[in-house]
């Protein structure tokens, strides 16, 4: 098959994505929506926040719009700028301002990454104003009922340069998500990599060993996301071990002593 | 091509030197006897660590020349080298005769008589094994170097060297299966009840514990089968390996032990039956039982975390009488405390904590401590769930935090509560573990004169530095030309169109970009407050450290002061001047006026210790700055000369290697003999005259972090 380009504010979710609710965020985020209130997502990664966004854009049947947020990521970037063609300028809507027009649900991934100045752009639309400034354009544009923001962000890696600030984090309904319980995990693991439910069992036994090491030695242990990897890996046919190390193991840490400890333990675990 | 063997005159006359048997009086004849026979490299690895040894004490070096010719028959050098710093460290801990007693036990550390048995050395896989033991579930256990394989219930204990097995590979794995083993006593209740009582009224209670460790074997080895079935197929084969097998009649006893309900209950009541059996040989992973130690251990934990444990749901529960508070909508629900219930959540042992029927989600530390508490008693006693008092207990004193630094000093001498930095003799060649005593203290602020009168007296210069360090705030610039950006350069533009015109090619470079660069630094100074810096240089000193604040807070830059100084390696002390969380503030600058000349100059563990600091932080750039008038010394210590330097060196290349970069200020004019070797080439400077201190920090700060 030919890969295809997606527009995304065209783009509505048609397939239902797979989504275990851990607690009543649905419904948390269901009424927000309806109040206009815009949302903020808590939780370390691969805990199954862009899952949520998806299954919620499904839901409300509205187009996902997904920015991921960088250093480097400016107003600009989200909002748009001017582009030259053929002589003349043209102004080109960013990310965020065709989320707003259309009406869908912009979900800005890792905001503490983001430079400064975009939360300046964002303020606005997080209140009751609901109104995206357009400096260069000179406009305001107002969002549609039907617009949504949310952001995500990672209390786990807080450092003074990246926390989100109080003016910021008090704009949104704050919805926290964390690893699910053991039961539900072996649930969504077996279901989304096909493994046997006995497998999915040992796969989130070791999750849990390399959780108890954060803290000492690694700054996160291994997310639902990296669970559904292996498990695919090993439907795959690749050995529960190797696929472990390759990954779990490889992708939570670089130190030697922790990898070879990481083998040690799931050759201990299948 | 190999060379000739030594001759026993030329052994003897190296030893001679190295035993100093001329004041000595060792006799070094039977030794160089045994060496000569030896190859050529056999005996300049033999020499080698005797000359070592011998840099840490001359008797030490003769013990162990006495045995190695024997060892190099039965060990691999690598697992001599093991022994040799173990009799070192032995030493360095415990003094001579322990080190004799190691010295007099080599046929235990190498009990099987295999040649060069490769053998798993402690420090080998302690770091893997360490990071091993804490991923399992439970109370977070550590792993120490032991005479034998024991477990007091908090630390694991294995010996230096493992050699019961052929292959390297195997002899890992039988480390790992020992302190799995080891592991699943703390964790399946074995050392839940009194060992020693329950063996004390059998006639032969040591067969008894025996006996007990046995039943005990197999229960635990079928719990680990069923908890981790790798690790279980893993034992299996090193128990095959290893010979070991159920001994004659202990098959009716092995169905009841491997039963999935069995808990040490069940060994106690079969024990009479065991012990009627024949001795069950402990099988290679099992080690042995230590009930005094444990019971020991137990007895200290006990009190300190039912305290503990108690202040925090003290605590929790001031928290939640507040939030419940702040929010009137919610029902005022009768008080009915704390409730516990312990769940399996894949083999992780995790707790529901309620708080008057309300579940609530209880941080980390209260889940180690329900943990370490629910594996003393098999539950969670109620009176352990009963929150503080006011008034109760003194907080400070169970809160895990080292003890009053100079408390410690009118007292008995104990190292409780105090950092332990390695130190690298360069005479051994290896590190002394655990060698320097470091305690953080903080430095009394003296609130007078001299912040205002240095401000004052300096004031033109600080205006000066201010400028200068402004400059170097990387602002937020504007870039012209640029492929991409944010905006239409028009200047840009118009020129391309025109050239367009013109029928010349066009440039790309249309758009207008913010730079901004961030300072991401961070620095630590490191300040000498030897004696010897008495008078104008430690006036010198902080002055400089004033001027350098005034500057710094224009730059943004995250800075911390230390001072360093100590006497002997039993006291070493870092004086925190201002931390990186600290705002400058009237208090620091107090600080800085109080800094006093204190004793010596130890400066390795200073550099460890502050390298962590810094490993501690996240910065793209990491300096740490020294300000010295000297060259490392401690009083009466092998410290002052080479030693000094080299542990100094060696400090600085382990700060390197963490991505630290150090650069050295001082006053010695004799530094340029030692500095280059510490340092580098291009990280030192040498200032001739103590007045320019003040006027040269902040410039040569600027040097080094731009």
């Amino acid at each position: 098959m030919d890969a295809h380009s997606l527009i995304p504010e065209e783009h509505y979710i048609r397939k239902e994505p797979y989504y275990e609710a851990v607690g009543n965020e649905i419904a948390i985020f269901e009424a927000a929506y309806a109040n206009k209130l815009p949302i903020l997502l808590k939780g370390p990664t691969g805990c199954g926040k862009t899952r949520f966004m998806e299954h919620m854009a499904w839901r409300l049947k509205r187009p996902l719009i997904t920015v991921s947020c960088h250093d480097d990521l400016t107003a600009s970037d989200l909002v748009g700028r001017y582009l030259v063609k053929g002589g003349e300028t043209t102004w080109v809507d960013g990310p965020l301002t065709r989320a707003v027009r259309v009406g869908g649900i912009c979900y800005l991934d890792e905001i503490v990454e983001a430079r400064k100045d975009t939360m300046v752009v964002i303020h606005p639309l997080a209140d009751d104003r609901r109104t995206l400034p357009m400096e260069k354009l000179g406009q305001l544009l107002e969002a549609s009922d039907d617009f949504c923001l949310a952001i995500s962000y990672n209390p786990g890696y807080q450092s003074v340069l990246k926390d989100l600030k109080q003016s910021t984090r008090q704009r949104f309904v704050a919805l926290e998500f964390d690893y699910p319980v053991a039961a539900l995990e072996r649930k969504i693991v077996a279901n989304e990599s096909g493994v046997e439910p006995a497998l999915a069992d040992k796969l989130v036994r070791f999750a849990q060993m390399t959780r108890n090491l954060k803290g000492s030695g690694l700054d996160e242990g291994a997310s639902t996301r990296l669970l559904v990897h292996a498990g695919k890996l090993i439907t795959g046919g690749i050995d529960p071990v190797i696929a472990c190390q390759s990954a779990i193991a490889q992708a939570v840490t670089d130190d030697a002593d922790m990898l070879a400890a990481m083998r040690e333990l799931s050759s201990s675990v299948f | 091509m190999t060379e000739a063997p030594l001759s026993r005159v030329e052994i003897e006359a190296h030893l001679d030197r190295c035993l100093e048997t001329e004041f000595t009086f060792h006799q070094v004849g039977p030794v160089a006897r045994a060496l000569c026979r030896l190859t050529r490299e056999d005996q300049a690895f033999v020499l080698d660590w005797i000359k070592r040894i011998a840099t840490t004490h001359i008797t030490l070096a003769f013990h162990f020349a006495k045995r190695a010719p024997d060892m190099l028959n039965r060990l691999d050098r690598r697992a001599i080298e093991a022994w040799a710093v173990r009799l070192c460290d032995t030493y360095d801990r415990a003094g001579m005769y322990a080190a004799l007693a190691v010295a007099e036990r080599t046929g235990d550390f190498v009990r099987t008589r295999r040649h060069h048995a490769a053998g798993a050395l402690f420090e080998d896989v302690a770091p893997v094994l360490g990071n091993f033991v804490r991923g399992l579930s439970g109370r977070a256990l550590k792993l120490d170097q032991g005479e034998s394989i024991h477990t007091d219930g908090e630390r694991l204990f294995l010996p230096a060297i493992l050699a019961e097995m052929a292959e390297a590979a195997d002899n890992f794995k039988l480390a790992k299966a020992c302190i799995a083993f080891l592991w699943a006593q703390t964790r399946f209740g074995t050392l839940r009840v009194d060992l020693r009582a329950a063996c004390a009224g059998y006639a032969q209670p040591e067969r008894a514990l025996n006996q007990l460790l046995g039943l005990e074997t197999l229960r635990l080895s079928a719990r680990i089968e069923h908890e981790l079935p790798g690790l279980g197929r893993e034992m299996a084969r090193l128990r095959a390996a290893s010979g070991n097998t159920l001994p004659p009649g202990w098959a009716g006893i092995e169905a009841r032990m491997i039963a999935a309900d069995s808990t040490i209950e069940t060994s106690l009541a079969l024990l009479d039956e065991a012990c009627a059996l024949s001795d069950f040989p402990p099988w290679c992973y099992a080690g042995e039982l230590r009930p005094e130690a444990v019971a020991a251990c137990r007895a200290a934990r006990l009190d300190t975390e039912k305290a503990r444990l108690r202040i925090k749901l003290a605590e929790l529960a001031a928290e939640h009488a507040q939030k419940r508070h702040a929010d009137p909508g919610t029902e005022d629900t009768p008080e009915r405390g704390f409730t516990v219930e312990p769940r399996d959540e894949a083999g992780q042992l995790d707790f529901e904590v309620t708080l008057d029927g309300m579940p609530i989600a209880p941080p980390p530390d209260v889940k180690q401590l329900l943990a370490s508490v629910w594996l003393d008693f098999g539950d969670i006693p109620p009176e352990y769930l009963v929150p503080a008092g006011d008034g109760e207990y003194d907080a400070s004193r169970y809160r895990e935090q080292p003890e009053d630094p100079d408390a410690v000093w009118q007292g008995a001498y104990h190292e409780k509560g105090a950092l332990l930095y390695p130190e690298w003799d360069m005479g051994r060649q290896h590190y002394r573990k655990n060698w320097c005593v470091m305690r953080e203290k903080p430095v009394p602020p003296v609130f007078d004169d001299f912040p205002r009168a240095t401000l004052e007296k300096h004031g033109g210069l600080i205006r000066h530095l201010r400028k200068a360090f402004e400059a170097m705030r990387d602002e937020n610039r504007l870039l012209k030309r640029q492929e991409h950006g944010d905006d239409v350069d028009i200047d840009a533009l118009v020129e391309a169109l025109a050239d367009a015109r013109d029928g010349r090619e066009m440039s790309q470079r249309l758009f207008l970009r913010q730079h901004r660069a961030e300072r991401n630094i961070a620095v630590i100074f490191m300040v000498d407050m030897s004696g010897s810096t008495r008078g104008w240089i430690n006036d010198a000193e902080r002055e400089a450290l004033l001027l350098l604040c005034e500057a710094l807070e224009r730059l943004g830059d995250r800075y911390a002061i230390y001072g360093f100084s100590g006497i002997t390696r039993k006291r070493c002390e870092l004086f925190r001047v201002k931390t990186f969380e600290e705002a400058y503030n009237d208090v620091v600058r107090a600080r800085i006026s109080g800094i006093q000349p204190q004793e010596y100059t130890r400066m390795g563990f200073a550099i460890r210790h502050l390298t962590k600091l810094l490993g501690d932080i996240e910065a793209r750039t990491k300096v740490l700055v020294t300000l010295s008038d000297g060259r490392p010394d401690d009083y009466f210590d092998a410290y002052r000369g080479a030693y000094g330097i080299e542990d100094t060196r060696m400090a600085l290349l382990e700060a390197k290697r963490q991505g630290v970069r150090p650069f050295c200020i001082t006053l010695d004019k004799e530094a340029r003999d030692y500095l280059p070797h510490m340092y580098g080439a291009a990280r030192y400077i040498i200032l001739d005259d103590v007045r320019q201190l003040p006027l040269k920090v902040a410039d040569i700060y600027r040097h080094i972090t731009s």
